[in-house]
């Protein structure tokens, strides 16, 4: 009942406000209250946005656009005394692409992979592998003839997100030759070994900044600042000359091949200044190829390996002997029967030499000889020696200003207090003792510079002249470096004419010989040890020697390692080397020759040359 | 709305505006907004003359359409008003069937030399044909007239709505409900469609397409996709802020020149505006947009009849929510819809469709005196 009446009077009321006249000027109001709400909303929401929350948004905007980039830096470049260039920086450019964009560009995917010379399948699965990312490397360090081929297909095919950086990459123009003494980078231009490890500071390049403005696809559109230069690095010159090097390279190289030695080293030092003109060391590798070789083959290993030096330690141990006043150049030395008893070990001669005098002891490289001389001296004389020589340590071998090589060995003495009378024997004839190819050399320097010890250095010294910025190395030069005198002028001299007698035809390395000049040096023939003691058919065949003998400008050391054929002495194996490397830097570098006995053209241009000097 | 009364009339003499049927404050505005926009749209399309051009001569276009509708008088607008609604639904049918399919949508009609977008027809078609069934009879409509109005209103917006395109079925509805209230509609039935309407929300979000729910979520947590969904919201509210009170100045803007802000010629043109002008900027360009929509809604209430009056006030309205639900996107008030800023944005569909309405207002305006003369 009251249903009904509700419903009837609910009925009325629709009727009612159906029917109802509309107050058009309400609703004209009631719109344009709408109308005005709608713009305060807007109005209040870019006022908000404008006014209230703009220094946030700003700083969001910036986020956005204003990025740090590097600007790219050289590393220091290496070169050789002359200026010649052995590792250089050259300009490459790192690739890279956003996925994403390029999946969205399928049929740009094979034109980008052979533009960039990669394996298309392997390509498609490394893009695959990053289709979710924003980055992705496509090749580090190209050359501009990829960088630009792949430009071009990024062009053809309006493919978004590429970007290219632009860097440097090492360059090793010396290729092996080279390789030991200058080590090589790693992919972030940082030094791993060899003289770019040692000299990394310098060398390094520092990227600078630069503040720019990208677009939304990481394109610089413009710079703004640059917050910090780049900071190009040092260039240094080597002591190294590049053609000595390619010439030691070259016949070190000829050598172990044709004796099937396992490895070799030879090194040229500058008598005058200690400079190490070559230093080179088989086997070796390429330093511009990826690193695939092995471990040994990167070892330099003229100043890492060590040798027992045998007989070359002989005129060393008579120029002590001469210093100390125990023996004169005249002194007799009987090496009968060839062989000499002490305690319960005997030394060996290869023959029965008889009565020797000094100079004959270095002249046949007699052990008995040579262990009868050292037994006039104290053991501490004979240490003395060979410390001061720098055998055993790294401080008479380097500059201590300079970084010393990375590996460098240091050789190996044994302590004087533990000697035995034996001990003491073998040490003077080059046993018992372990020394680098360097050190060896850096001993025999002693002789040729009468008789004074300097430290070696792989930087030219107009370098350390010129270019180190410590005021400690502004007044450096070769005078007055440290200095050690190990024997006086005369005994040096008296004991470089004794070695000359090794390279005559009565000596051990007539090989050695160089026409026009006079050659001072001394073979060494080591068994080697094994880990059983000496192993029989195993030595280290070594020529130590220096020219011109009356003004020594050159010392060289070879040393060559197991050689496999018949020879192994180190007169017939070691000496070639020698002789063809020195007389090719002899000439080089314009030495007057000084062997009267040398055939009659060359006597009579040397004494053109000689007359003109004067 | 003094300002605006009407100089015209009290003339004598017929100045050439007024023999060509043109209403020169509102011609005065759209000038003054279209040179706005080039200038605008010269900075976001990075001083493209070629593009500022082919705007240029788009607007050429829209005005010539404007001053030929106006010459048009609302009684013969008002005889045709079926002819062209039942033309638009024709096309809409024809588009589902075979239209052409542009950035995803099926929106387009091939006519051979131009390809035409029906639903924009529609904008005009449908609050016209309300207009002319509502005038027809008694008002407030009665109930079963209203069903009808809003069955008229429901097929093409329906149509549009599946193409999908969601921005113009919007732009319809809002054209159809101005009608509507504006014929009477009780507060009553308002009530309970309001309450419909609500009801009907969780219905329409399980209809929606994917895309159209995620820019809901977007626009409701823009940071939750900063890269994906919420780029173009955050981007455009980083331009429109960074802009500050005063601006970074023409061509100066980083957001919308350094490849950010996307879609900054058409739909995100007004964050441009706001980078580059500031809070300045934006306060003139709406200025200008209010004083158009006044002239409009004037035109609209010193109608003759009611045909006039409801087509007049339909237009001006669903010109005021093209422009609310861009800027209030741009702003980030509104969720992402395809809708572009009225007379500003790069492109001619919705620029003729405009102008036509401004066509119709001019002729509803002028007919006045040709009638009281």
């Amino acid at each position: 009942m009251t249903r009904a009446v509700n419903r009837k009077k609910r009925a009325e009321r629709w009727e009612k406000a159906l029917t109802h006249q509309p107050n058009l000027q309400a609703r004209r109001l009631v719109l344009l209250l709408c109308l005005g709400l709608a713009f305060s909303a807007v109005l209040a929401s870019a006022f908000y946005r404008q006014v209230l929350e703009t220094d946030f948004l700003k700083h969001e905007g910036d986020l956005r656009s204003v990025r740090e980039r590097e600007i790219p830096a050289r590393r220091g470049m290496l070169m050789d005394r002359h200026g010649e260039p052995l590792a250089i920086s050259t300009a490459v450019a790192t690739l890279s692409i956003d996925p994403r964009s390029l999946l969205q560009q399928p049929q740009a995917v094979a034109p980008l992979a052979a533009a960039l010379e990669l394996d298309p399948a392997e390509f498609e699965q490394r893009l695959q592998r990053h289709r979710d990312k924003a980055f992705m490397y496509l090749r580090r360090r190209v050359e501009p003839r990829l960088t630009e081929a792949a430009q071009a297909v990024i062009r053809r095919y309006e493919v978004q997100g590429f970007s290219i950086e632009n860097e440097y990459r090492r360059f090793y123009p010396g290729g092996e030759v080279f390789a030991h003494v200058l080590g090589f980078t790693n992919i972030n231009d940082q030094g791993q070994e060899g003289l770019e490890l040692a000299y990394n500071d310098q060398l390094r390049a520092i990227p600078g900044k630069r503040r720019v403005i990208q677009d939304g696809l990481g394109r610089v559109v413009a710079e703004v600042e640059q917050i910090r230069p780049p900071r190009h690095g040092q260039d240094l010159y080597l002591s190294l000359d590049r053609r000595l090097q390619f010439l030691t390279y070259r016949e070190l190289k000829r050598a172990v091949a044709k004796h099937q030695a396992v490895s070799g080293t030879a090194i040229l030092l500058d008598v005058q200044s200690g400079e190490i003109l070559a230093a080179a060391s088989q086997p070796s590798y390429n330093p511009n190829a990826q690193r695939s070789e092995q471990i040994a083959q990167r070892r330099n290993r003229v100043f890492t390996d060590v040798f027992e030096p045998g007989s070359t330690v002989k005129p060393l141990v008579v120029a002590k002997a001469l210093e100390s006043g125990v023996i004169n150049p005249n002194t007799a030395v009987n090496t009968e029967p060839g062989s000499l008893q002490i305690g319960r070990n005997r030394v060996r001669d290869v023959h029965n030499y008889g009565l020797l005098n000094t100079t004959s002891v270095i002249t046949k490289s007699s052990n008995v000889g040579i262990v009868k001389i050292a037994r006039k001296m104290d053991h501490a004389h004979l240490w003395q020696l060979y410390h001061h020589l720098g055998f055993g340590s790294l401080e008479h071998q380097w500059d201590p200003n300079e970084p010393a090589f990375p590996g460098a060995s240091s050789g190996y003495l044994p302590a004087v207090d533990d000697w035995s009378e034996f001990e003491h024997a073998t040490l003077a004839f080059g046993y018992g003792l372990n020394v680098t190819t360097l050190q060896l050399a850096n001993a025999y320097s002693v002789l040729a510079r009468d008789g004074i010890l300097r430290p070696v250095s792989l930087l030219s010294h107009r370098q350390i002249r010129n270019q180190f910025g410590d005021p400690n190395h502004r007044q450096t030069n070769a005078s007055n470096r440290w200095a050690l005198r190990v024997f006086s002028t005369p005994t040096a001299r008296e004991v470089r004419k004794m070695m000359e007698t090794v390279v005559s035809p009565q000596g051990t390395a007539r090989r050695a010989a160089v026409t026009g000049y006079r050659v001072a040096g001394k073979t060494g023939t080591a068994k080697k040890a094994g880990p059983g003691g000496y192993m029989q058919g195993r030595y280290q065949a070594v020529f130590a020697g220096m020219a011109p003998a009356s003004a020594p400008r050159f010392v060289m050391v070879v040393m060559i390692d197991e050689p496999g054929g018949k020879q192994y002495y180190g007169g017939l194996v070691a000496a070639p080397v020698f002789a063809k490397v020195m007389e090719r830097a002899l000439r080089l570098y314009n030495v007057p020759p000084d062997d009267p006995s040398a055939s009659l053209l060359l006597t009579a241009e040397s004494e053109l040359r000689m007359g003109a000097s004067r | 709305m003094t300002l605006f009364s009407d100089t015209l009339s009290e003339d004598s003499e017929r100045g050439l505006l007024e023999r060509l049927h043109i209403d020169w404050p509102l011609l005065l505005g759209i000038l003054v907004l279209c040179a706005c926009g080039l200038a605008i749209l010269f900075s976001a399309t990075e001083q493209s003359t070629g593009q500022v051009e082919r705007q240029i001569f788009r607007l050429g276009l829209a005005l010539g359409v404007m001053i030929l509708i106006a010459q048009i008088h609302p009684e013969h607008l008002r005889r045709w008003s079926p002819l062209l609604f039942l033309l638009g639904v024709t096309m809409l049918v024809a588009v589902a069937m075979t239209g052409e399919i542009g950035k995803g949508a099926q929106r387009w009609l091939n006519l051979g030399v131009l390809r035409f977008q029906p639903s924009e027809l529609l904008k005009l078609a449908v609050p016209m044909m309300l207009a002319w069934f509502f005038s027809g009879g008694t008002l407030p409509p009665s109930l079963p007239r209203i069903l009808v109005g809003v069955i008229i209103t429901a097929v093409p917006v329906l149509l549009i709505a599946q193409q999908p395109d969601l921005g113009t079925a919007l732009m319809v509805t809002s054209a159809a409900l101005v009608v509507l209230f504006m014929a009477g509609l009780s507060w009553r039935l308002i009530a309970v469609l309001g309450g419909l309407a609500a009801g009907g929300a969780p219905v329409l979000w399980y209809l929606m397409h994917d895309y159209q729910r995620q820019r809901v979520l977007t626009f409701l947590d823009p940071q939750s996709d900063p890269l994906g969904a919420g780029y173009h919201i955050i981007q455009s509210q980083i331009a429109i802020g960074s802009g500050g009170i005063y601006g970074k100045g023409w061509f100066h803007g980083t957001q919308s020149h350094l490849e950010f802000l996307p879609e900054r010629s058409t739909d995100f043109i007004f964050a441009v505006l706001g980078e580059e002008f500031g809070l300045v900027g934006i306060l003139v360009v709406l200025a200008v947009y209010l004083f158009i929509i006044f002239r409009g809604l004037y035109i609209a209430v010193h109608a003759h009849n009611s045909f006039s009056r409801l087509l007049g006030g339909a237009i001006t309205m669903v010109f005021f929510v093209y422009l609310f639900v861009n800027t209030g996107m741009v702003v980030g008030l509104l969720p992402v819809v395809g809708v572009p800023l009225p007379l500003i944005s790069y492109g001619g569909t919705s620029l003729v469709t405009i102008m036509a309405g401004f066509g119709i207002l001019m002729s509803i305006q002028t007919s006045k005196y040709s009638q009281s003369r």
